[in-house]
C-alpha cells in the first residue's frame, strides 16, 4: 500500500501540473531545501540558512511566531463567525445565541476566537518582554521595535472592538467604560481638561467620533464591527508584513 | 542578508533547479564574521520547530476552548448597570488606576505615555552591550526600569481582576462577593487643604485668574509637584555624571521625564493609601 502510494507520488511529480505548482523537487537535498525557501510565498519569509544559536527555544520562546499563529486562528475562526453574525442591535444577541445552540461547531469557533484573542494579547506582551530582555531592539533594529509597539497597540484595540460585538451586558458596559475614558481626553474630550474650552461637547468630541453617537448604540456596534472585521485586521496584516520583512532585512540578533 | 536577497531574484528566473548553482549560496553565511558551520538550513531545522509550535499552540487553544467556552451574559441593556462594571482584563490595570487618578490621566494620558515611552526605548538606550542575549549585569538600569513598569502593570491588572468587587471595593477571595463592603470612614482630602490646615495658611486667594483662585497653599502644591520633577532631574545630573554623560542632554531629559512619571504613579498611590490625599494638585481645569 505504502509502495503504491510512493509510486503514485513519484509519477505525479513528473506531471506538468505538479511541476507548474512546485518548481523544484522534494526538499530532501540541500539545493531543493534552499529552493523551497525561494519559491514558496509563505516560506520565503525565512532566510535559507539560519544560525544554529537562533534555533534555541530558550532564546525566542517562539513568542512572535505564536502571536502570528493566534492571529491566523483569529482570522479563520473570525470568518466562520462572520457568516452567522449581523451587526444589528436587534439581531446580534440572538445570533450569538444561535451560535451557542443551533449552529454546528458554533460554540467551538466562538471559544477558539475568544481564547486566541486572549492568547494573542498575552503573547504579544510576552514577545515584547522577551525582545526587551535580549536587547534585540538595539541598532539596527530600532524601527522594528517601533513597528512592534504599533502592533501591540492595534492588538489591544482589535481585541477591545471585538468585545462589543456579542451585544450582551459584558460587552455593552466594558465598552462604555472605555468610551467614558475617551470622553475625558485632554483637549479632545468634552469632559477632559481644556476640552470644553476648545468647544468640545458630547456631540462633537472624540468619544462621539468613536461611538457615532453619545451612547453605545447601533452606530457604535456598526463602527466596532467594521473596525474589528475589516479595517484593523488589514492594518495589522500590513504592519505584520513590515515587521517580518524587517526581521529579514535587519538580521536576527540571536546568540552568536 | 542583502546578498542572499539579490541571489533570490536572480535565481528565480532561472528555474528549474540545478544543484551547482546554489552550492556557493549554501555555503555563504549572512554575516561575514561567522564561520559556515555555525549555520544550518532553515528547511528542515527551523520549519520543523515552527510546525511543532503550531501544533502545540493549536492544541492548547482547542483544549481551552473545549474546557471553557465563551461566556454570554444577558442581552445588553442601558437600563441595568452591572456592579462592578469591568473593562476587559488587559485594560483592568488602567481601570484600577481610576481609583487613584482622574479618567483623563488614567485612561488617556498615562496609556499614551506608556506607548510613547515604549516607542522611544531603542532611541534613549545608547548602551551597545547586551544585544542578542540575556544579561542583567550589563544593562542594570534599563532592565530594572522596564521590569518595574511591567510589575506595576501586572499587579494593577491582578488587583483589578481578582480583588475588586461591588462598588469597586477591595474583596479578598474569601469575602462574600454579593455583600457590599461597609462604606469606609476615610475622608479623602486634597493636599492643599492639608497644607492649609497644618501650616495655618490663609484661605483667601492671592490672585484670581478667571475661574482660578490661587491661594498660598495652591502655590505650594505647584511647588511640590514641579519640585518632584526638578529634584528628580537634578540628582543624577549632579551626582551621577557618568549616567548623564552617557545619555547626553536630549536622551537624559526624555529618560528622566518618563522614569519620574512612572515612579509618580506608585507615589500617588501611596499618598492616597497612607495619607488619604485625593489630589496633589488642583486647578479648575485639571486635577492630579
Amino acid at each position: 500500500m505504502l509502495k503504491l502510494l510512493e509510486r503514485i507520488l513519484s509519477v505525479a511529480r513528473t506531471t506538468q501540473v505538479w511541476k507548474s505548482i512546485f518548481r523544484h523537487g522534494f526538499p530532501s537535498t540541500d539545493s531543493n531545501r534552499a529552493l523551497v525557501m525561494f519559491s514558496n510565498v509563505i516560506l520565503h519569509l525565512h532566510p535559507v540558512r539560519v544560525r544554529r544559536g537562533a534555533l534555541k527555544i530558550k532564546f525566542t520562546w517562539c513568542l512572535g511566531g505564536l502571536t502570528f499563529l493566534f492571529f491566523i486562528l483569529l482570522a479563520i475562526s473570525g470568518v466562520f463567525l462572520m457568516f452567522y453574525y449581523v451587526p444589528d442591535t436587534r439581531r446580534a444577541y440572538s445570533n450569538m445565541k444561535d451560535l451557542g445552540t443551533v449552529i454546528y461547531f458554533g460554540n467551538l469557533f466562538r471559544a477558539v476566537h475568544r481564547w486566541s484573542a486572549h492568547a494573542m494579547v498575552f503573547s504579544v506582551w510576552m514577545h515584547m518582554t522577551r525582545v526587551f530582555m535580549t536587547g534585540s531592539y538595539k541598532p539596527p533594529r530600532e524601527f522594528n521595535w517601533v513597528v512592534g509597539v504599533i502592533l501591540l497597540a492595534i492588538t489591544l484595540v482589535l481585541s477591545w472592538t471585538g468585545y462589543l460585538l456579542p451585544w450582551d451586558q459584558l460587552a455593552l458596559w466594558a465598552v462604555t467604560v472605555g468610551a467614558k475614558m475617551a470622553e475625558a481626553s485632554p483637549l479632545l474630550g468634552s469632559a477632559g481638561p481644556f476640552g470644553p474650552e476648545l468647544g468640545m461637547t458630547s456631540s462633537n468630541d472624540v468619544a462621539f467620533v468613536l461611538l457615532g453617537g453619545t451612547v453605545v448604540g447601533q452606530s457604535a456596534l456598526l463602527r466596532f464591527y467594521v473596525l474589528h472585521c475589516l479595517a484593523l485586521p488589514l492594518v495589522t496584516a500590513l504592519f505584520i508584513a513590515v515587521h517580518f520583512w524587517r526581521i529579514r532585512k535587519d538580521g536576527f540578533s540571536g546568540p552568536l | 542578508m542583502a546578498e542572499e536577497e539579490s541571489n533570490t531574484v536572480a535565481n528565480q528566473s532561472k528555474l528549474p533547479d540545478k544543484p551547482g548553482r546554489f552550492a556557493a549560496l549554501l555555503k555563504k553565511t549572512s554575516k561575514g564574521s561567522m564561520a559556515p558551520e555555525d549555520t544550518v538550513l532553515v528547511w528542515p531545522h527551523l520549519v520543523y520547530i515552527e510546525l511543532i509550535c503550531i501544533l502545540f499552540g493549536v492544541a492548547v487553544i482547542l483544549f481551552l476552548s473545549l474546557v471553557s467556552p465563551a461566556p454570554l451574559e444577558e442581552l445588553a441593556s442601558a437600563d441595568t448597570t452591572p456592579n462592578p462594571t469591568k473593562a476587559p482584563w488587559y485594560f483592568l490595570g488602567l481601570q484600577e488606576l481610576l481609583v487613584y487618578f482622574d479618567p483623563w490621566l488614567a485612561g488617556v494620558v498615562l496609556p499614551t505615555m506608556i506607548i510613547i515611552g515604549l516607542v522611544l526605548i531603542p532611541y534613549i538606550d545608547p548602551n551597545p552591550k547586551g544585544k542578542g542575549y540575556y544579561t542583567f549585569s550589563e544593562r542594570k538600569f534599563s532592565i530594572t526600569g522596564f521590569s518595574f513598569g511591567l510589575a506595576l502593570w501586572y499587579i494593577l491588572i491582578v488587583v483589578g481582576v481578582w480583588f475588586r468587587g461591588l462598588d469597586w471595593s477591595w474583596y479578598w477571595p474569601w469575602d462574600d462577593p454579593h455583600m457590599h463592603q461597609p462604606a469606609g470612614a476615610v475622608k479623602l482630602v486634597d493636599l492643599e487643604v492639608i497644607l492649609t490646615s497644618v501650616l495655618g495658611l490663609s484661605e483667601s486667594p492671592l490672585v484670581t485668574l478667571g475661574r482660578y483662585a490661587v491661594t498660598i497653599a495652591n502655590l505650594l502644591t505647584w511647588a511640590i509637584f514641579l519640585g518632584y520633577y526638578a529634584v528628580g532631574f537634578s540628582i543624577p545630573f549632579l551626582f551621577l555624571r557618568k549616567f548623564y554623560k552617557k545619555l547626553g542632554f536630549v536622551r537624559y531629559n526624555l529618560v528622566m521625564f518618563l522614569f519620574l512619571s512612572m515612579m509618580g504613579v506608585p507615589l500617588k498611590i501611596f499618598l492616597r493609601l497612607l495619607a488619604d490625599v485625593k489630589y496633589v494638585l488642583v486647578t479648575p481645569w485639571f486635577k492630579i
